[in-house]
């Protein structure tokens, strides 16, 4: 169907030392052999075994672009499963880009995002939620959801699944088996058999759907958005964490009027920082719409940074900040420590009797801001930021499908309760069982088809 | 050669339950048919046991009466008891079952056959099947039928032949080391057909089943077994039928159980047993087992149910249900004498087992036509089945579509989620059955919405279209529609006051005192309250049919489980109506797995939805159909745009 050879840089685009050029399709050994000469022989790459590693020069017309060590693998035992080469080249964006190019140019075509993991998948080597595990890995955006992308390719995410499935259809099998036969198999006592088999699944449901916030943190970062009254220092703190000058930092209020987002890390924590408009009541049209930008923003947030001028009273634009952000992760940065205190943390605590852990500082002169990165750890990651044994869904529509079975399962205990006949359970254990088997690809959902050829770019 | 030259529309092989509703369906949509059989005392003979329905089965019947066939006609009219099965499961799982004179329900379906219009009867064996090529291929059909030869020479020219052969093909029946080569009852064995199969490049397969002794009345003690009635209100099979006409006096039945002695009876003589002796080659069915098999089964069992029936009002003889066997007479006679009862009974007609060659019916379209050989159809036992209901249902299936073809009308097919007919017909022609196939509830994903009261709500309208239901029967469910709707939109909104009495009339009901507000249809789904007790406080209730009352109930009792059904039938239909091109060449899919690949070129599923339902396609072949699929028909909406 789709035998086109493809190229694309395969390592991280960065000033490492080592990057690869990965070529897969009918033509990849074709393709790299125009290009590559093995050092102290004129052997074609068709004629060394699979899986070896040469070494060799590659050369543009006469003269020689980089000295590289090129392995062939050829198919069916390739990760795409079609003859691939990589070629390991010298680093640095500026180089391994000529390779690329090199490639390109003789007889390759880019190939598209994930349409490696794409090829790996229709040739049936990977499964779903290794494909899409792939997927992630290629989107993650810190060491943590790396990692935990890693585990998802082992397969945890899909055993485990695969174990709660067994266990929904081994009481689907029951109940048809004693409707079948009901001669040599009873039903009595069965309800309360089966409602205690449900309350163990649903309770490790609700393990996946708890942790699943924490997996799409660690993929995505934590979604974090800065508040604050007018000039409390927002977009100094967000300069401060992205460490350049990216937002407008004046001393006139109300400078930023829309949101200005950046993605950050502190130390293994990834963070997407969304800074806003000062919150204020204000008569100006514009700022306004940002106020309530702002103010949607944090209704999405887990975490929300609440800058805090302490050279400035407590007042009603505060009260509005905090009933809009109640409930929330909160930590209250009380910036501007270098000046004259009007509020202080023991006010906070007391006076107004807020429970959020708050951070003194001064972000023009950094001080006091090494205390953020504990707080975020005792947050988000329960004090231990630890992700080996655990199971995690990165995956939105994962988490979607999980809370799916969980509720079709409430249903069954609801018809137990309501002393519905046995034969309505299978109704609803069955969707269960097929919301689960979406995530690991043994049920075909068309919409998840749909999906799935969205991110791979598809349809052209 | 000189001979009968003849020519019809329709040539049906086989006059058992699935031809006699093969024949029927050709004839009554105005095609000229002739229907052949061995003997014409045979025609719809009952040779195991004595009863139409039962679970699933049942639903079955009332299907194939929705869509004009005449099983269920014929039952109401010679039955001697009926019941309804599970009534303390749920409505999905409900089921008739109706014990039958077997000789009042042969002679009664003959009557009809023989008086039937453009109907031919011809006792004779059909020795072989006339085809010729198709020149220019269209699809995958490289043969069309054109008639048939009988043993006798004469040639039958049609344009279309339905094969319903039962269990007559190349049978042999088996009572221990006896062997006698004839088929069922002692009837004739067909022995020449299967070679004409064969020649037309038709694989067959070799099945076995089984029937138990039948046994004098006088010789059974009653006394020692619980006696089983009948339901006190009957309901008719079909949907033409009065149901004031069924209110009849019926005789009983009786059940009794084996012991330990009668399974070490037959686990000594287990060397005896022709099946477990390796004599027969055939595959017998799991779900409808010999008595031998259940006590290698159940081995921790200490008994099993043994039902007596009677097989008519003129006869004296009774059906052992339950105790099928293939084991040598002197074995037989004394199993069934260790059960309680039957300890001095005198067999009638002993059990026996019976081989037969089938066919493997993944060859078969879902309309019952031979992928590879237009014209020709095949419909019952043939197809690998095992029972009366399921053959019957095919039988219809096969006749309306053979006529649907040379009407030049759409075929006729029925899917998963319309009926207990599509469950089957898709299982035979989608999944390799490796015993004769047996319908149960458990098969049918969508039972909840397939129930046997609402059949002709679900296919009375189809059967109308096709040609088989009067009008007057069609516009018979729609005033029932309208009715059903009428109704439950007034209890919807008859709100029931908070007043002193109503709350006292919850009290006497044990139910949770009612809110101001609260309307009937929300009272209703309270599981200690029905329709009926709700009678008192419903002042403004019109009186309705019994059944209209029924489906009331049952779509307000269970409005979200149906709610939930539908939705899971939304997403099957998604699959369902991704069609594949017939000759879709799947080498051009290089990712598919081998195994999956000549799966699919073998079977030539129609849809996505059938092709993930083959055993050896995994879901990730299934996206990779997809995929191709997407990529295919974008291409060739290019090609037709380019034109």
């Amino acid at each position: 169907m789709d035998t086109e050879t493809i190229a694309a840089v395969a390592t991280a685009m960065s000033s490492s030392g080592i990057s690869i050029v990965r070529i897969s399709g009918d033509n990849a050994l074709t393709v790299a052999d125009k290009v590559f000469r093995m050092k102290g022989s004129c052997k074609s790459l068709y004629d060394v075994k699979s899986h070896t590693i040469h070494y060799g020069f590659l050369y543009e017309g006469e003269e020689i672009l980089d000295e590289v060590m090129v392995s062939v693998m050829r198919a069916p035992k390739s990760y795409t499963t079609e003859d691939t080469v990589e070629i390991n080249c010298h680093g640095g964006v500026l180089l391994t880009n000529r390779v690329l190019e090199l490639v390109l140019q003789n007889g390759a075509r880019l190939a598209q995002p994930g349409e490696f993991t794409k090829r790996a998948f229709l040739h049936g080597r990977i499964d779903l939620t290794e494909a899409e595990a792939v997927m992630d890995l290629i989107q993650s955006q810190s060491s943590l959801a790396l990692r935990s992308s890693l585990c998802q390719l082992q397969g945890s995410v899909s055993s485990y699944i695969k174990e709660l499935r067994e266990k929904i259809l081994y009481e689907v099998a029951f109940i048809e088996s004693a409707l079948d036969d009901p001669e040599h198999i009873s039903l009595e006592g069965y309800p309360d058999r089966l409602s205690k088999v449900l309350d163990t699944v649903i309770g490790k449901l609700d393990e996946l759907i708890k942790n699943a916030d924490q997996g799409r943190i660690m993929r995505e970062g934590i979604r974090t958005v800065i508040l604050g009254k007018p000039n409390a220092g927002k977009s100094s703190l967000l300069n401060f964490l992205a460490g350049e000058e990216r937002a407008i930092v004046t001393d006139i209020a109300g400078t930023t009027r829309d949101t200005v987002e950046e993605t950050i890390r502190i130390g293994e924590i990834g963070l997407h920082v969304i800074d806003t408009a000062g919150i204020r009541l204000t008569e100006d049209v514009v700022e306004r719409i940002g106020v309530e930008k702002a103010l949607r923003a944090a209704e999405s947030a887990d975490l929300i940074l609440y800058v805090m001028d302490s050279s400035v009273d407590f007042d009603e634009n505060d009260r509005i900040i905090l009933n809009s952000i109640e409930k929330k992760n909160v930590v209250i940065l009380l910036n501007k420590s270098d000046l004259p205190p009007v509020i202080t943390k023991e006010m906070l605590c007391t006076a107004y009797r807020l429970a959020y852990p708050i951070v003194v500082c001064s972000i023009k002169s950094k001080e006091g801001l090494d205390n953020l990165y504990e707080i975020l750890r005792q947050e988000f990651f329960h004090g231990t930021v630890s992700f080996e044994n655990e199971v995690y869904l990165t995956n939105l529509r994962h988490k979607k499908a999980v809370s799916e079975a969980r509720e079709s399962l409430e249903m069954v205990k609801k018809s137990i309760s309501l002393a519905m006949p046995e034969d309505l359970y299978t109704i609803d254990l069955m969707s269960a069982y097929s919301a689960l088997g979406r995530i690991v690809g043994e049920e075909v959902g068309e919409d998840l088809i749909d999906e799935i050829f969205s991110k791979f770019c598809m349809g052209k | 050669m000189p001979g009968i030259r003849e020519k019809v529309d329709v040539c049906v092989i086989g006059a058992g339950h699935a031809g006699c509703e093969a024949a029927l369906a050709c004839a009554r949509l105005g095609l000229e048919t002739v229907i052949f059989m061995v003997s014409v005392d045979s025609i719809a003979l009952m040779p195991c046991n004595p009863n139409i329905g039962g679970s699933s089965k049942g639903h079955l019947v009332r299907e194939l009466d929705a869509l004009g066939g005449e099983m269920g006609k014929n039952i109401d009219k010679t039955f001697i008891q009926s019941k309804m099965l599970n009534l303390s499961k749920g409505p999905a799982v409900h089921s008739l079952r109706a014990q039958a004179d077997k000789a009042d329900y042969t002679r009664e379906m003959r009557r009809v056959i023989e008086n039937q219009e453009h109907l031919t009867v011809k006792q004779t064996e059909v020795c072989r099947i006339l085809t010729k090529d198709i020149a220019d291929k269209e699809g995958i059909f490289e043969k069309e039928a054109i008639g048939v030869v009988t043993f006798t020479g004469a040639v039958y020219e049609s344009r279309a032949v339905i094969l319903c052969t039962g269990t007559y093909l190349n049978a042999r029946c088996l009572c221990g080391e006896a062997i006698s080569y004839t088929g069922p009852n002692g009837l004739q064995a067909a022995t020449h057909l299967t070679d004409s199969l064969k020649e037309l490049g038709i694989k067959t397969r070799r099945f076995k089943t089984g029937t138990p002794a039948r046994m004098d009345k006088r010789s059974l003690d009653f006394s020692k077994m619980e006696i089983q009635w009948g339901s006190e209100r009957v309901v008719p099979f079909s949907f033409s039928t009065d149901p004031e006409t069924v209110q009849i006096e019926q005789v009983p039945c009786y059940l009794t159980y084996t012991n330990e002695k009668t399974h070490e009876i037959i686990r000594n003589n287990l060397d005896r047993s022709p099946i477990y002796a390796g004599i027969i080659e055939g595959t017998g069915p799991r779900y409808c087992p010999s008595i031998e098999d259940k006590v290698v089964k159940f081995a921790d069992k200490s008994r099993h149910q043994v039902f007596i029936e009677p097989e008519g009002l003129h006869t004296n003889e009774m059906y052992v249900g339950g105790m099928s066997s293939s084991l040598p007479e002197d074995v037989q006679l004394s199993m069934y004498r260790s059960v309680p009862g039957l300890e001095h009974c005198k067999i009638v007609r002993n059990a026996y087992a019976i081989e037969y060659d089938c066919i493997d019916a993944v060859q078969l379209r879902p309309t019952l036509e031979f992928k590879k050989i237009r014209g020709l159809f095949s419909g019952g036992q043939i197809n690998g089945s095992s029972g009366y209901e399921e053959a019957a249902a095919q039988g219809l299936i096969a006749g309306i579509n053979a006529a649907m073809e040379i009407l030049g009308r759409e075929p006729f097919v029925l899917d998963r989620s319309e009926a207990y007919i599509g469950v089957l017909i898709d299982d035979l022609v989608t999944k390799e059955t490796q015993e004769p196939y047996r319908m149960m509830t458990s098969r049918a994903e969508y039972r909840l919405l397939l129930r046997q009261d609402n059949a002709d709500l679900r296919l009375r309208e189809k059967g109308y279209r096709i040609g088989l239901v009067s009008e007057e029967a069609y516009r018979k469910v729609c005033r029932k529609r309208e009715l059903i709707e009428e109704e439950i939109d007034r209890l919807k909104h008859t709100s029931i006051g908070a007043s002193a009495e109503n709350q006292k009339f919850m009290e006497d009901c044990q139910s949770a005192p009612i809110r101001s507000g609260t309307n009937l249809a929300e009272l209703m789904c309270r599981p200690e309250l029905s329709y009926e007790k709700l009678r008192k406080i419903d002042t403004e209730r019109k009186p309705l049919p019994d059944d209209v009352i029924c489906q009331v109930e049952i779509e307000i009792k269970y409005e979200g489980y149906i709610a939930r059904q539908l939705r899971q039938v939304e997403q099957y239909k998604k699959m369902e109506k991704k069609t594949i091109p017939e000759n879709l060449d799947y080498d051009k899919i290089p990712s598919l797995r081998t195994e999956a690949r000549q799966k699919l070129a073998a079977y030539r599923p129609v849809s996505v939805g059938q092709a993930s339902r083959i055993s050896g396609v995994s879901p990730a072949d299934i996206s990779v159909l997809l995929v191709f699929l997407e990529h295919y028909n974008r291409e060739e909406k290019k090609k037709s745009d380019g034109l």
